[in-house]
């Protein structure tokens, strides 16, 4: 299988000289058609850079990037850019408090030609419906939603843009428990049903194991391990991917039993 | 023994522009001396305005009214003046907030804020003697280089380490009650373990109370003895920590529980359908109540 998005080598190095800071290191992976890959790693692994450097915001140092086989150029074409979509974390902040939601999600299809003009109303409701809102939301400021409706808006105007690779960046870091499990839901339903890639990129090493078929963990902008996140889990490689999960906060005790288990390998 | 602190059916209104909104609707707990309590719940349950009203900073707002019992060590705390009240912050109740390096001032050097909380029980303390002091308890956080951390601003350092300097702060003039508001929430989570251990750690050996408010039930497992559930401003379970996690009784807790990713889990959890259930009168476990 042809992978959708590949990296090779990617490196991403800012400023010059005795200032330079290597944000991302030589970093190879790929991800698979309807592939869901978590990126976890804690702040200042790159995990913002890798999603930068996907999304075309700036191009890597060195090492190369393609999306379906052909190399993605540093300047984006609208097709590539309206394929690679981003969900932010915090949902408020990510939608224009001056425009209706409705406005935000047409926004995308009006740049990207999507639709005809006089359709892409219906287009907005359509994605309005298919994250579980109300069509009439699309008249109401943000303002007006709760955080967890305010994300929905956020998928939906991902999604309306015919996306084939999300880039969910820290998705559900800022919503209560009972709302992130709901949206994490529906995002595994949306992908499912649409055959969608993500790059999960997230801190949360629970909502990982839960959602992921792969978890790449990144430190210090080294990605240094991928593997099925099963087997992250339960026999990882790393020293670090041990101390991460062993210091997940827990509430079972079959967890506790696994991380454990993980902390007993590690040295003091 | 007498509880260090003991909260009797409070109740709190805001009034704004669109009339009178009721936030917490009588809550009753106490906690024990050197008991960690923790205070769970959503965003908008009423934790962090309860902490407040603890501290009484909510009750110098005008659109904010307050009723109910605050006792601490058997003081009434609604007969203090605000000067007796002020003196009771930083001495003998002290707070953690949930972003280290924002709750410490940008201008000025952690030495002269670590003096200026010392002189809080010891007026006139000098700064030599202060940074002395200052340096014990930073040992006690596990930071070594004590000239260079007092010497520092807080953005000079990182955010695990400007919270372990808070907690080392606020355990200065050895207070009775500790309230943490989601300490550790924005630190990594191989800080945030690291943090909490020391913590609990250091309230163990000094036999402070700790109200721990969270919305992180992992975390609360980990770190309170007994938990207190709270959903918009009702209380609505509580028991010793055990207790609550091993046999959740509210339809609240329950749901809750279920909704948390386990490490150990291979698909979602479930999402809860219905709110209604979430009304339902408290659930309390032997040894919740006094």
């Amino acid at each position: 299988m042809t992978p959708l998005l590949s990296l090779r080598r990617a490196s991403k190095t800012f400023g010059k000289g005795r200032r330079a800071v290597q944000a991302v290191r030589d970093v190879s992976f790929d991800v698979l058609p309807g592939e869901c890959l978590a990126v976890v790693g804690e702040s200042g692994s790159g995990k913002t850079t890798l999603a930068n450097m996907i999304l075309g915001v700036f191009g890597p140092s060195s090492g190369e990037l393609a999306f379906e086989g052909s190399r993605l150029p540093e300047k984006r074409t609208l097709a590539h850019r309206s394929a690679i979509q981003l969900v932010q974390q915090n949902p408020l902040s990510s939608l224009n408090p001056k425009r209706s939601v409705g406005a935000s999600i047409r926004l995308g299809l009006d740049v990207f030609g999507i639709g005809d003009r006089s359709d892409r109303w219906r287009l907005v409701e359509d994605a309005l419906e298919e994250v579980g809102l109300p069509r009439e939301f699309r008249r109401r400021l943000p303002a007006a939603l709760s955080g967890g409706q305010c994300q929905r808006v956020a998928i939906a105007r991902a999604l309306a843009c015919q996306s084939r690779l999300v880039i969910l960046d820290e998705p559900t870091s800022a919503l209560d428990v009972l709302v992130q499990s709901r949206v994490l839901r529906l995002l595994d339903d949306l992908r499912r049903m649409k055959g969608l890639s993500y790059v999960f990129i997230t801190h949360d090493l629970s909502v990982v194991r839960n959602i992921a078929d792969r978890t790449a963990v990144f430190r210090a902008g080294k990605l240094l391990e991928c593997a099925p996140t099963r087997t992250i889990f339960e026999a990882p490689q790393q020293d670090y991917t041990r101390r991460l999960i062993a210091a997940v906060p827990v509430i079972g005790d079959d967890e506790l039993e696994l991380r454990e288990r993980l902390a007993g390998g590690l040295p003091a | 023994m007498s509880d260090v602190l003991e909260i009797r059916d409070l109740r709190l209104r805001f009034r704004g522009y669109s009339g009178v909104s009721e936030v917490l609707h009588g809550i009753s707990l106490n906690i024990r001396p050197g008991e960690r309590l923790a205070l769970v719940g959503e965003s908008g349950s009423g934790k962090s305005v309860t902490a407040r009203i603890v501290l009484g900073l909510l009750q110098e707002l005008h659109s904010a009214e307050v009723e109910g019992g605050l006792f601490f060590e058997g003081r009434d705390l609604n007969r203090l003046g605000r000067r007796q009240w002020q003196a009771l912050r930083g001495t003998s109740i002290s707070m953690i907030f949930q972003d280290p390096t924002s709750s410490l001032n940008p201008v000025f050097t952690i030495g002269a804020q670590f003096a200026e909380v010392l002189r809080r029980r010891h007026p006139g303390l000098p700064r030599e003697t202060a940074d002395e002091r200052a340096g014990e308890l930073l040992r006690s956080v596990s930071i070594n280089d004590r000239d260079r951390v007092l010497a520092s601003y807080p953005f000079q350092l990182s955010g695990g380490m400007n919270q372990r300097v808070t907690i080392a702060m606020a355990l200065a003039n050895r207070p009775s009650l500790l309230i943490a508001d989601e300490p550790g929430t924005a630190l990594d989570v191989t800080v945030q373990a690291q943090t909490l251990k020391l913590m609990h750690d250091l309230v163990k050996e000094s036999g402070t109370a700790v109200l721990f408010i969270s919305h992180n039930l992992g975390v609360v497992r980990e770190f309170a003895d007994r938990v207190c559930v709270i959903f918009r401003g009702r209380i609505v379970e509580q028991g010793p920590t055990r207790a609550v996690f091993e046999n959740p009784g509210h339809p609240y807790t329950r749901a809750l529980m279920a909704a948390v990713p386990r490490i150990t889990g291979a698909s979602l959890p479930p999402t809860a359908d219905s709110e209604e259930a979430f009304l339902e009168p408290m659930v309390v476990h032997d040894g919740g109540l006094e």
